[in-house]
């Protein structure tokens, strides 16, 4: 390495390069993976073991894996990888449950539509945003009439007949869109100023965590007929979106108090000098401060709820877990477990996964730190 | 000094104040009038903030009265916002929004408290930015400027809603000292115009350049009160003469 050995005189230093391989590739290279000679073996021992699984991974995944039989014997004649074609046989049933063949179309609307309406919240910086905030308004309504049918001459599907990823995806975007305004509400509830609103917050919040979500869907499926008035026939997935709703609002609304609690007083006395009310206050200077603190909290919360709901399965609801296990007990594909729970971890983890993902650039836009 | 031809904007009567069972302000008894620098200096929990707190009751005061602008600071005042809108105030920690741009944290109560065109409210920003000589800074974030910087923001956000009275709770305490002389600068300056200042500060050289009474607090009371040349060459009180001893000979 050349170092430049030249004297300046003070004040006439100038910005010189950094010595060479303290930067770029090289330097990266020798600084995470190779900073010593433990490091570098280490380094060395981990790429091989890579190998090994990919190799291995890869036969049983790729290169002996069947996608087109019939049945399992059908399967194991071809080849001894992975046997997909029960993925395959039964994929729409794996997205749509029982949803009606011809009506399909609906299901893919609404999806494509959720999109359009989920993207003007998710990505402030929209083109035309204002715009499609009305439709996001409208969406719910648009996609319950698309799903569920009985008007405008769409035949009314039963809810019993909805399965597969997208029961998971009804019930976890509407769990999740209508958790985060109760849990909002239910945070200020609980830090306000108003004695019977705090003692309601306190009771809902310690009550929905103090019991399993299990225990809370049996109520859901069971109980509630004998508390509500009878003959009143109240949709069982309406009851368990409520039920998750709650369950999830309750800790949702604990994570946002922690936002809130972080935020120094001095916050709260110069909203208060410059004369704005509680409400202005709580949205411009609280909310906006106390959602971006809670952010990581918020995801981990929703990516919870969206995994608990295939406890619906012990309710009867068919979700891909539950379509899952119906494949697993036709006498066709029995003891294909590892492909079918693999399938339905891949459906989970892309919605999850992405969830994470957003909450990461979003707390990134969000800084307003030095840069 | 306290001329009688001249209106008094704030008027405190006999006010007392308690934290818990602890007695923080006794007997306090001021009248500002319009127009009037005043600089209130004193050992540290001798209760000089707690006084201008209450003049725009952040702190509620227990006994007495307090009336701004002819209104009496009460329980029961149903439009305080208005009130506090009317009294400008500048923190010792700045206290400015960070996750909204500079120029946000100055129309933010011109347009929700004054309910100004946003427009409208962004011009009188920048005009104020440009007096404390930082308009180029508008689009920032607070955590993006130096502290002197932010609490000239601080003082604009303040003027933004054109107060009548200005309190500054130990504006340059928390800076550092190459940044104390452009807020003190800013203030001097805010001076000549006339506005209306209580101010809560050690820089006497700044109580001796502007301030047409100085105010010495101890213990929760005022001990003496002066004009800056009476109060710093013949102070008469002996917890003055100590105070003023040792924060001017170091």
């Amino acid at each position: 390495m050349v170092f430049d050995k030249k004297n300046y005189a003070p004040g006439t230093h100038p910005d010189l390069p950094p010595p060479p391989g303290t930067v770029g590739v090289v330097g990266w290279l020798k600084n995470n993976l190779f900073s010593s000679l433990s490091n570098s073996i280490l380094t060395l021992l981990s790429l091989y073991l890579l190998y090994l699984l990919i190799e291995g991974g890869l036969s049983w995944f790729v290169v002996d894996a069947v996608v087109n039989a019939n049945d399992k014997p059908g399967c194991r004649k071809i080849g001894d990888g992975a046997c997909w074609a029960v993925i395959v046989k039964r994929f729409d049933q794996f997205i749509y449950g029982f949803y009606p063949l011809a009506e399909r179309w609906r299901i893919d609307t609404s999806f494509f539509l959720l999109f359009i309406a989920a993207a003007p919240l998710l990505y402030p910086d929209i083109k035309f945003r204002k715009s499609m905030l009305i439709f996001s308004c409208l969406y719910p309504f648009i996609a319950f009439i698309l799903i569920k049918g009985g008007v405008f001459n769409l035949l009314t599907i039963e809810t019993n007949l909805f399965g597969g990823a997208m029961l998971t995806v009804i019930i976890g975007v509407t769990s999740i869109a209508c958790s985060l305004p109760l849990g909002i509400l239910l945070a200020l509830g609980r830090q306000s100023r108003l004695k019977l609103v705090k003692l309601l917050s306190v009771c809902f919040i310690e009550f929905m965590r103090g019991v399993p979500l299990i225990t809370l869907l049996f109520v859901a499926s069971t109980m509630l007929n004998y508390f509500l008035p009878p003959g009143t026939n109240f949709n069982l997935l309406i009851r368990v979106i409520i039920m998750m709703t709650f369950f999830s609002a309750a800790y949702i609304a604990e994570v946002i108090r922690g936002g809130i609690q972080a935020i120094p007083k001095g916050q709260y006395e110069a909203a208060d000098a410059i004369g704005l009310t509680y409400w202005q206050t709580t949205r411009f200077i609280t909310l906006p401060q106390a959602l971006k603190i809670s952010i990581p909290g918020i995801v981990n919360t929703f990516i919870g709820l969206y995994k608990d709901t295939t406890l619906v399965v012990i309710i009867g609801l068919l979700d891909p877990l539950g379509i899952g296990r119906a494949a697993l007990a036709d006498t066709k594909w029995n003891g294909l477990s590892t492909e079918t729970y693999l399938f339905v971890a891949v459906i989970f983890f892309i919605s999850c996964f992405a969830m994470s993902r957003y909450s990461l650039w979003l707390e990134k836009k969000l800084s307003t730190d030095h840069n | 000094m306290n001329s009688k031809n001249k209106k008094n904007v704030i008027k405190i009567n006999e006010m007392h104040k308690w934290f818990g069972s602890f007695h923080v302000l006794k007997n306090i008894n001021l009248e500002v009038s319009l127009g009037e620098r005043i600089v209130i200096c004193g050992p540290s929990g001798s209760g000089k903030s707690t006084l201008i707190r209450c003049i725009n009751r952040l702190e509620v005061h227990q006994k007495g009265h307090i009336s701004v602008n002819g209104v009496e600071l009460s329980g029961d005042l149903k439009n305080l916002e208005s009130i506090r809108s009317d009294v400008g105030m500048v923190f010792q920690s700045f206290n400015l929004f960070p996750h909204l741009s500079v120029l946000e944290n100055c129309t933010l109560a011109p347009i929700w408290v004054r309910k100004m065109p946003k427009k409208d409210a962004e011009e009188l920003a920048m005009e104020y930015l440009e007096r404390v000589k930082i308009p180029e800074q508008a689009k920032k974030f607070p955590g993006q400027l130096s502290g002197g910087q932010q609490q000239r923001v601080a003082i604009a956000r303040a003027l933004c809603m054109k107060p009548k009275i200005m309190l500054f709770d130990e504006p340059t305490s928390a800076l550092d000292p190459e940044m104390i002389k452009e807020v003190l600068d800013t203030m001097i300056e805010l001076a000549e115009t006339g506005m209306t200042m209580l101010v809560v500060t050690h820089e006497m050289g700044f109580a001796k350049k502007v301030a047409d009474r100085v105010i010495f607090m101890d213990e929760g009371e005022i001990i003496e009160q002066n004009t800056p040349k009476l109060f710093f060459t013949k102070p008469t009180n002996d917890r003055t003469k100590l105070f003023l001893s040792q924060i001017l000979n170091h």
